[in-house]
């Protein structure tokens, strides 16, 4: 049995390793572009196009590789070409537009000039370039989970193979579960679904539980607004996850496993089930792998897209068919699951981290990230930071670090505010918490959560009343309306924030919000409803008062509540007779005074912003004040028009 | 097997793998709920009002997902049990139209029961939360798509009770929860369904409704 699991396994190695050395080796430039969902929606298509065009126009040949996303979202489309022959290594492109394309194809690739001024970096230490590995973005980074994002074709199970895939499923194949589960349980790993529950105790009850028919089953709903590293990695690079996945089966004695991908997900469901095919064709999965008698059936399950869903027990009710409410638990899946099964249920990250820590050991794992949360970390940084994107670091990284010195700070000179962690689950913090390290506990016990590794930066414009309204209104609407506490509970939170944020708050206000939060979180009956309050809490503890000034001065500190705002004209900075901010306004809220200077009628004006946005910065001269009642009252000359 | 159990000063006795919520009234001894039903293969635990304090447990938890273990020592009338449970109450009053005189459920409503238990009226503390045409006229909602049953959404605590029952009488259930969030309703199955509808024959959903949410048309 073994010898024909080897025979097979080398036969395709070797094919696959064949295919990748003829391709690296062929004597053209090779255009690798960056086609997940992230690429695609900034353009990736349109700069594919545009390199196959120029290409065919000036009759130069070269290879374009489509690969996924590497995490580098401020920098798509990401374009990266390797010319051996201009004597140049291969060169990261940001921003890589149609026309760049055109012109990157008839400069550099036929004339052998990288044209400097749009390189961003070279790939790899050199003498001719500075490399991007010298910048924090990159060289700060523990890429294990997207190790081979954006650098292998997800389309083609053979890149994946070359690189390494494939080879701890193969040794795993051998070897007894029991000790498969304890170097997990060894190596520390956490699910990464948010909870942090420990990966290997989870296989280990699973293993033990009685059924004929355990299953097992990839998480990737993702529900949560911000965050998508889960897509990007199975867009990316699905064989690790399936690697992951088709492990986790073998070592529980699952004969069936499940991805369950949110329908709007469409390039991940695409890929995700060419990625089964393919494995399938290879014998890698389906009946009888690799001639060892293990037999894994694996499918693609698409899910209707409520953040509920991704919950557990709503998972499991929504692929039987029924309305994705949460259960009590217990009975926990690894116990009764699908069907009544024992069922295990693992995120994307969870899963894609295990090839990784087979192939390595899990001491190797330990080395990395903190003693009670190992390895790494992949966040989905947004917001007011320069270099928004996914990234993944080492557990125990701060947060000062991963967004000043990685994600390269606040940009347009603005002051860092808070930082809210976790999505709808999470917390907002504030600039004291930045040394926090960042892991399972640390956030926990600072109030925010890891969750699903959301990240928003907020600066100074900011303001933690609205944000927290923002996510109460979308837990609110995600409820899934079982249990009284979350169904309306949470609207009644999302009232008073509503009157906050309109200048109608009341003293008591605050007490009421901290009051119903605390119930809503000891009453609920599952995770959404449990943690819905946390970005209530959390900015209410780190500012109270920006709560009080809504209430008390109806003033919005971040500016940012526009009932509580008002924009005005300082004459002393006016241009007499410019008119930039005239047409700009879309409720012709703008006039002219009597020394022909603009003044704002505040009866009409609706706070878009627009003719601050207009107003030339050598004159700078429209004021945002809070509360309204600080813009100087200017009168509108009574012209025929204005007053007919 | 018989377990021996602690309820407050009381000591009752409890068959093995009973439900603790289902324990204490068979010994009379009444914890608010709305969601539960006696032998329901996985309690709903939904309506959140059956809390109790378990000693060893740091939090209140709901007694109607609780299987009895010997000694286990309960108290049902603790501060934070109160807090959560009144918490609850004024939350699902919230959303209730109170209408008590003219209500078919008036003097066998539930919802009257419990206030009278936890000693609160039946004036929510938070703000009304029904539809703004409802607190305008002063009239509540009516679905009378079904032909013939109506139900009252502003009435409805959303308990589970009729599915359930509906499910275990039929094999399957011919209403079902739709909507999410605040919006969250009872709704019947479309037309095609109609023809499998028992008819006035089987009401099970009318009886088993505690606030008299589903009425028979022919009544009302
Ligand atoms: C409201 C809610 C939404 C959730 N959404 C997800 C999700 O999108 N993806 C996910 O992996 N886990 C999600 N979870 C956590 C899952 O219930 C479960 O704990 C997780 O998938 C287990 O995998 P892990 O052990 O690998 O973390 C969610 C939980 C709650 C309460
Ligand atoms: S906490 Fe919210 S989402 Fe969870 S069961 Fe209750 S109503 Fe549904
Ligand atoms: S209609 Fe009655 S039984 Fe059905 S959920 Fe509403 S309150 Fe419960
Ligand atoms: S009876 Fe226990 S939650 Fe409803």
């Amino acid at each position: 049995m073994t010898e024909t699991l080897h025979q097979c396994w080398t036969a395709i190695r070797e094919e696959a390793k064949a295919r990748r050395n003829a391709f690296k080796e062929a004597a053209v430039p090779k255009i690798h572009i960056g086609m997940a969902t992230c690429g695609i929606a900034s353009g990736a298509m349109e700069t594919k196009k545009a390199f196959e065009d120029a290409l065919a126009e000036q009759n130069i040949e070269a290879r374009i590789h489509t690969v996924g996303c590497a995490g580098h979202c401020y920098a798509e489309p990401v374009v990266v070409i390797d010319h051996p022959a201009s004597g140049f290594p291969p060169i990261f492109y940001h921003q890589v537009t149609a026309g760049k394309a055109k012109m990157l194809t008839n400069l550099f690739l036929k004339e052998g000039d990288p044209r400097f001024e749009h390189v961003y970096g070279a790939t790899e230490i050199n003498e001719l370039i500075p490399s991007v590995m010298e910048f924090p973005r990159f060289n700060q980074e523990k890429r294990i989970i997207m190790e081979k994002c954006g650098r292998i074709d997800p389309e083609d199970i053979h890149e994946y193979i070359a690189e390494g895939g494939y080879e701890t499923l193969v040794k795993v194949l051998e070897l007894p579960p029991e000790q498969v589960i304890a170097e997990i349980e060894k190596s520390g790993l956490r699910g990464r679904g948010g909870a942090g529950f420990p990966t290997g105790r989870k296989w280990a009850l699973a293993r033990r539980a009685h059924g004929e028919n355990k299953i097992v089953i990839c998480n990737a709903d993702e529900g949560d607004p911000g965050a998508y590293m889960d897509r990007t990695i199975l867009e990316s690079n699905p064989h690790q996850i399936l690697e992951g996945l088709m492990i986790c089966a073998y070592t529980v004695g699952a004969r069936k496993a499940l991805i369950y991908v949110r329908a709007e997900y469409p390039l991940a469901v695409k890929l995700v089930t060419k990625a089964i095919e393919q494995a399938k064709e290879l014998k890698l999965a389906g009946g009888n792998i690799l001639g060892t008698g293990f037999d894994l059936d694996i499918s693609v399950f698409q899910g209707s897209g409520a953040f509920v869903c991704g919950e557990e027990t709503a998972l499991i009710q929504s692929i039987e068919g029924q309305r994705g409410m949460p259960l009590h638990r217990p009975p926990y899946p690894v116990e009764k699951g699908l069907g009544g099964e024992p069922t295990v249920i693992n995120n994307v990250k969870t899963l894609a981290s295990v090839p990784p820590i087979l192939e390595h050991g899990a001491d190797w794992y330990r080395s990395i990230g903190t003693e009670n949360s190992p390895g790494t970390a992949i966040f989905s940084v947004v917001g007011d930071v320069l270099h928004a994107g996914l990234v993944e670091i080492p557990m125990g990284v701060s947060l000062r670090t991963l967004i000043f010195d990685i994600c390269g700070g606040v940009p347009n000179k603005k002051k860092f505010k808070a930082v809210q962690i976790g999505g709808p689950s999470g917390g907002c913090l504030p600039e004291h918490f930045l040394d926090t390290p960042i892991d399972f506990d640390s956030l926990t016990a600072a109030g925010a959560m890891m969750g699903s590794g959301g990240m928003v930066v907020m600066n100074e414009d900011a303001c933690v009343v609205n944000v927290s309204r923002f996510f109460l209104d979308f837990t609110q609407k995600e409820s899934c309306g079982k249990c009284t506490f979350c169904r309306i509970g949470t609207c009644h939170l999302l009232g008073i924030l509503d009157r906050l944020t309109k200048g109608e708050g009341r003293e008591g206000d605050i007490e009421s919000l901290e009051s119903l939060s605390e119930d809503i979180k000891d009453g609920s009956l599952c995770g959404l409803g449990k943690t819905a309050p946390n970005p209530v809490l959390t900015s209410i503890r780190y500012f109270r008062d920006e709560y009080e000034a809504h209430i008390r001065e109806k003033k919005c500190p971040g500016k940012m509540c526009r009932p509580l705002t008002a924009f005005y004209i300082d004459l002393d900075k006016c241009a007499r007779g410019c008119d930039a901010c005239v047409g700009c306004c879309p409720v012709d809220a703008v006039f002219t005074t009597r020394n022909r200077k603009k003044g704002i009628d505040q009866a009409l004006c609706v706070k878009c912003g627009e003719c601050m946005v207009a107003c030339p910065p050598q004159y700078d001269a429209v004021r945002k004040v809070s509360p309204p009642e600080l813009a100087p009252v200017i009168e509108r000359p009574a012209t025929k028009e204005s007053h007919p | 097997m018989m377990l021996n159990i602690l309820i407050d000063d009381k000591k009752i006795e409890a068959e093995e793998g009973k439900n603790l919520l289902q324990a204490c009234l068979d010994n009379g001894i009444y914890i608010p709920n709305l969601c539960h039903v006696k032998d329901m293969a996985h309690p709903q635990a939904s309506c959140r009002l059956c809390f109790v304090e378990i000693e060893g447990e740091k939090k209140p938890v709901p007694s109607c997902s609780v299987t009895v273990r010997e000694g286990m020592r309960v108290k049902t009338d603790t501060p934070s049990v109160r807090r959560l449970q009144r918490s609850a109450f004024h939350l699902l009053l919230s959303r209730h139209f109170i209408e008590c005189k003219v209500c078919p459920a008036n003097r066998k409503c539930e919802l009257q029961k419990i206030a009278k238990f936890l000693k609160v009226g039946l004036k929510s503390n938070y703000p009304l939360l029904l539809p703004k045409a409802v607190l305008e006229t002063g009239k509540q909602e009516t679905d009378e798509s079904h032909p013939i049953f109506n139900y009252y959404p502003n009435r409805c605590v959303l308990c589970g009770l009729c599915i359930h029952v509906c499910r275990t009488t039929h094999g399957i259930a011919l209403l079902t929860f739709a909507k999410r969030g605040i919006d969250t309703v009872i709704s019947f199955y479309g037309e095609e369904d109609v023809s499998r509808l028992p008819g006035d024959k089987c009401l099970a959903c009318v009886n088993i409704c505690p606030v008299s949410a589903i009425t028979l048309k022919s009544l009302s």
